[in-house]
């Protein structure tokens, strides 16, 4: 990774858009970092973790991100620069920190990144976050560039410094999860002292009072956004068509008024500050054409803010036509690509466009249906979570309640699908399961016979489903939940967290035991390996017969990934031809219909399981599910 | 030596865990260093799970394109498993696209449990062939699994891909740049990857 700390103004390299931001934040002096992580957030904070030694930072990951936003915030109530980073959830669990401390305000330069999902590529939902701008009176800036992304951090800094106010940065996944050339600046030399000094108040109240304070804040953002650099028009004076775009949107156009050949034809107006407008600097823009075209992902913010700023104008602009997602132009799910662009702007200039020969399409297509087997997401090899929801499934069974489980983020998660065995059943918010598990195990009482499972991993208990957790032995409530420790937050890069015994800058922490908090919460509390199948089984419907209080059954494994980088696989696999009966096995294929480790294959010339040497990496745990013993694991 | 067209447009393609998050970046890093403006683009919920994963590489002169190449537009396609390849043509490829191809198959769940089946992997390939302008095969995942671990495929691939000559790349600027991004102790086996890969590398010519 080139590293983001080098000290050498105008060279040119190449980042990540998180570590273009992570650079801009060190350009800018911070001092104290904070995130729980979260794509496409995470490599903001992980990237400072790495140099947060040489550069005399604190940098940490937090137990979630309301905690990660305090923080931040107390570096700045006592004068240092803050940064906190998060993904788009990750801002509905800080909101209510946030939402008092625009009234409250702030002191030293304070930075709330959130990182944007456009289509849930890695999230449970396509939430727009520009929309809490709007609803804290706060300043947004959104990067279209990742050279953007550095100058816009920078920027943020001093404009939080000038109004005493935390400023937004809305990042996307294409900008965040992408890389492209950054020129970097100076690294300041900065020692301010810490202080919390005694004579200010940071509260909301008076909340009257301080909510004017903050318009007036707004009012002064506004006027600095007018000569912001970050804004700004590429193209005619009298355009066919004014495109009006933000973030991703940006490089979207470009490319597509090339692939059209339009560029002397459609003027564009890019937006770095997206809220509050610099208003005067748009309706100067709006007079240039009749049709506007918005261009933006996820919600139209940019759209029905600059509609209702055309409303209170539309005597001086005359008659406008707007296209976007409200006209259907541009769709109003999903993430956008140049094609979407692309085609939005054919249809809008009625030309035509071919990016390759119909017939090459065509062919293509053809053998693409005839013989590309689709290829869905699954467990990775070795995974501990295949094992723990294949015995739940066979312990639901056995018990013959008619049990279900209810489950929440993380690569547990799958267990919803295919490779889970469709054992999941609810996904909501970090920690919803347990919660969900709290009503369940309430109604008994109204005749609920089935057993109710929870399934949450280490570091999504750690940072929502700890209050679950008391509020079911307080209000007695009935139900297993499985704790799914694999020793490691895996979904979003295998950050440690409060359970792993390590910071996020390498150094050692103090661990908070799992088993002791649960049994502290009043729960009966059990700890298996779910590599030993039979065992996990056996357990679990123990603990489903059990009608009373809370089970915490730990299923401690580590994620196969992480135990890869320092240990020796376990076993090594493979299947005994002999042994293996194949289709006349009475098994139906269970370990590969059934189970479908990626790490097994049917070959379909011997009509027998075999192993993909390249993938396997050696649990052993299919060997437990051959019910004919052909699978062998040896000790590698 | 340079770039044959501008943008230069390729796609790093396979299935997740496969390393093409790590070949792109070194690819990037081995342009940026001789003034290439690149901008990468990465399919990452899905990388290290199993699925169908690209990283789309822009290269040029002069201005920083966007992080998705447009569909049809793929000039270099580099495929670390076969149908993913076919998989990526159906989208990007056109008649002037050149393909390089691991020919290592990696079953997906519905082959494995068999809802589905794997095409042979010399229909693949002619397919591939009839899609693409040039195709050069090698199997890189054998090739690292010779050397002890298949993590190795990128690298291998990375080689093969300085061997074609599409590029101007070198093993010397792909040195220079492991050395910064990749723990020293790998140095040695990484730089043996890469130039297997570019011993081993072959077209494969249009017999039809």
């Amino acid at each position: 990774m080139s590293s983001i700390s080098q000290n050498a103004p105008g060279k040119t390299v190449l980042l990540m858009g998180n570590e273009a931001i992570a650079r801009g934040a060190l350009e800018a002096g911070v001092k104290v970092c904070a995130a729980y992580p979260g794509n496409p957030s995470s490599e903001i904070i992980g990237g400072l973790a790495k140099v947060a030694e040489e550069m005399g930072l604190h940098v940490e990951w937090s137990i979630n991100e309301k905690v990660a936003l305090e923080v931040a915030t107390a570096a700045s109530f006592a004068g240092l620069r803050g940064l906190c980073a998060m993904k788009q959830n990750g801002l509905n669990v800080a909101s209510d920190f946030l939402l008092n401390l625009n009234l409250s305000g702030c002191r030293g330069g304070l930075v709330l990144v959130v990182a944007d999902d456009p289509a849930g590529v890695s999230s449970s939902n396509e939430e727009d976050s520009r929309i809490y701008a709007k609803l804290g009176d706060l300043p947004l800036f959104e990067p279209a560039t990742f050279q953007e992304a550095k100058e816009m951090t920078r920027s943020a800094f001093e404009l939080s410094e000038q109004l005493g106010l935390p400023v937004l940065i809305r990042s996307v996944t294409r900008v965040s999860h992408a890389r492209g050339n950054v020129c970097l600046d100076e690294l300041p030399k900065s020692s301010t002292k810490p202080r919390f000094e005694n004579w200010l108040r940071f509260t909301p109240l008076p909340a009257i009072a301080n909510h004017k304070l903050l318009h007036e804040k707004l009012n002064r953002a506004k006027e600095m956004a007018e000569k912001s650099p970050f804004n700004f028009y590429r193209g005619g004076e009298k355009p066919e068509l004014l495109v009006v775009t933000s973030g991703s949107g940006w490089m979207y156009s470009l490319e597509a008024l090339i692939n059209l050949d339009v560029q002397d034809r459609i003027g564009v107006l890019k937006l770095g500050t997206t809220w509050p407008l610099p208003e005067r600097f748009v309706l100067d823009h709006l007079k240039k054409a009749d049709r506007i075209l918005f261009v933006e992902e996820v919600d139209p913010f940019l759209e029905n803010n600059v509609k209702e700023l055309y409303a209170q104008n539309c005597v001086d602009l005359g008659l406008k036509t707007f296209f976007g997602k409200a006209s259907k132009h541009i769709p109003d799910v999903g993430d956008l690509s140049p094609e979407i662009v692309t085609n939005a702007i054919q249809n809008l200039l009625q030309i035509s466009y071919e990016s390759r020969p119909a017939d090459y399409s065509l062919r293509a297509h053809e053998i693409a249906a005839q013989i590309v087997p689709a290829r869905m997401l699954g467990f990775c090899p070795g995974c501990p979570h295949r094992a723990t929801y294949w015995a739940v499934k066979i312990a639901l069974a056995l018990d013959g309640r008619d049990g279900f489980v209810l489950g929440d983020i993380g690569c547990y998660s799958l267990g919803m699908g295919p490779s889970g065995f469709a054992q999941m059943r609810t996904l909501h918010a970090m920690g919803s399961g347990t919660g969900l598990a709290c009503g369940f195990g309430q109604l008994n009482r109204f005749g609920l016979e089935q057993p109710v499972v929870a399934v949450c991993g280490d570091s999504t208990f750690y940072h929502a489903a700890m209050p679950a957790l008391a509020n079911a032995y307080y209000n007695g409530s009935n139900f297993l939940l499985l704790l799914l420790d694999n020793s490691a937050t895996a979904m979003t890069g295998f950050q440690p967290h409060p359970g792993t015994g390590e910071t996020a800058t390498g150094g050692e922490a103090p661990v908070i035991d799992l088993r002791a908090i649960c049994k502290v919460f009043g729960a009966h509390v059990e700890v298996v390996d779910p590599f030993d199948v039979a065992s996990t089984v056996e357990t679990i419907l123990r603990l489903l017969e059990d009608k009373k209080g809370v089970k915490v059954l730990i299923m401690k494994r580590q994620c196969a990934l992480v135990s890869a980088k320092h240990q020796k696989r376990l076993y090594r696999v493979a299947v005994e031809e002999e042994r293996c009966l194949g289709e006349t096995c009475g098994c139906n294929r269970l370990c590969t219909r059934v189970f479908k480790c990626p790490g097994l294959m049917w070959d379909r010339q011997t009509g027998k399981a075999c192993i993909d040497e390249a993938i396997c990496t050696g649990c052993g745990v299919c060997s437990e599910i051959c019910p004919a013993s052909a699978i062998r694991k040896e000790k590698a | 030596m340079f770039i044959p067209k501008d943008p230069f447009n390729i796609i790093i393609g396979g299935v997740g865990g496969q390393g093409n998050v790590l070949a792109s970046q070194i690819l990037g890093e081995m342009l940026v260093a001789q003034g290439y403006v690149i901008t990468i683009g990465e399919t990452y919920g899905a990388s290290q799970r199993g699925g169908a994963v690209m990283s789309h590489l822009r290269i040029s002169r002069k201005d920083q394109f966007s992080p998705l190449i447009p569909e049809g537009q793929c000039d270099l396609l580099v495929a670390l498993e076969p149908v993913e390849g076919l998989r990526i043509l159906d989208r990007y490829g056109n008649p002037r696209v050149m393909t390089l191809l691991n020919t290592r198959p990696i079953q997906p769940l519905d082959v494995i449990s068999g809802n589905a089946t794997y095409p042979e992997v010399s229909k693949v390939i002619a397919e591939i062939r009839g899609l693409s302008r040039r195709v050069w095969t090698l199997n890189a995942t054998e090739v690292a699994l010779e050397m002890g671990d298949p993590i190795f495929s990128n690298i291998v691939m990375l080689g093969a891909l300085c061997g074609i000559g599409v590029l101007p790349i070198s093993r010397q600027e792909f040195e220079t740049v492991i050395k910064e991004l990749l723990p020293s102790r790998t140095l040695d086996e990484n730089l043996k990857a890469f130039d297997r890969g570019k011993e081993t590398v072959e077209e494969v010519t249009k017999e039809k």
